[in-house]
């Protein structure tokens, strides 16, 4: 069952400061006026840019230091993506169903994927689990399916 | 010309990521796991030598490089596993090749390499092929 979702803004600024977090500086991203944006009809954003639909998430689990009105709820069983500290990112992959622009509200609904164990290299129970958030623009539209793969790990993992 | 089987391109991403390029990052996507950036929590509660890269750095430095390469309205799907933390000093390569050309689309094998040719992140990404 998918959560009942949040809205996340696609701010000019946003994708802007994202862009040049990836050393993007393609006009694209950034700029109305180029050629290339027009030809691209408007703004779009890079390819993993829905990552900062994190900021609207209301229990992100990954920003300790958000303010917030009521104290931190314990995270729900089955959510994916990398935890604190043992936590991590194991896979991500993108489906891209439609263009995002700036000035798109998205809508953003997550759902619990599969689950699954394994043993690690070096022992350690590693404990796998999927995220599927899906983003649909102003018009009901969706433009991508995010899958998300989180891992616990007993220990940590060495090199 | 259409992207073909066979079809390779190879991109330095990022030459010595440095703490700097990882906190812009977190800043941006959101994501403040105290263990991309805080070094006496990575070290001393975690358990690493040090801060890491966050893996969507690396996948995202790496879709810029499928960007460069085929345009901003290409891809159609893009997925990777997280094989190798990335460590301050790392210079990362992407590396693509061309698997597979189906009904207007590509499959491109997806490789990112530090200094050392170790593997960061794999992973497989479709575009259309006729977006070069």
């Amino acid at each position: 069952m998918a959560d009942e979702g949040f809205e996340f803004p696609v701010d000019r600024t946003q994708v802007m400061l994202f862009a040049r977090s990836l050393l993007d500086i393609r006009p694209e991203y950034w700029d109305p006026n180029d050629p290339a944006t027009k030809a691209v009809g408007g703004i779009t954003v890079p390819p993993t840019f829905v990552q900062c639909s994190a900021h609207w998430q209301p229990d992100y689990p990954l920003d300790l230091t958000r303010p917030r009105k009521e104290p931190r709820q314990p995270r729900p069983e089955g959510q994916g993506g990398g935890g604190l500290g043992r936590g991590l990112h194991a896979e991500q992959h993108y489906e891209y169903h439609h263009p995002i622009y700036v000035g798109d509200t998205l809508t953003v609904t997550t759902r619990p994927g599969r689950r699954w164990e394994k043993e690690g290299r070096r022992g350690g129970k590693l404990s796998f689990s999927e995220t599927i958030t899906e983003y649909r623009n102003q018009d009901g539209v969706l433009c991508v399916t995010a899958i998300s793969v989180g891992v616990q790990t007993e220990k940590a993992v060495e090199q | 010309m259409p992207l073909q089987v066979g079809d390779t391109r190879e991109q330095v991403v990022i030459e010595k990521i440095n703490r700097t390029h990882i906190v812009k990052y977190a800043g941006a996507s959101g994501d403040f796991n105290p263990i991309h950036h805080d070094e006496v929590f990575a070290k001393e509660v975690a358990g690493y030598p040090s801060v890491f890269a966050h893996g969507m750095l690396s996948m995202g430095l790496t879709g810029r490089a499928l960007t460069d390469w085929l345009g901003v309205t290409a891809l159609k799907r893009y997925g990777v596993r997280f094989t190798r933390q990335v460590w301050p000093g790392d210079t990362l390569t992407a590396k693509f090749e061309v698997t597979k050309v189906e009904d207007g689309l590509a499959t491109i094998k997806v490789t990112t390499v530090n200094q050392n040719g170790e593997t960061v992140i794999e992973g497989e990404a479709v575009a259309k092929a006729d977006a070069v």
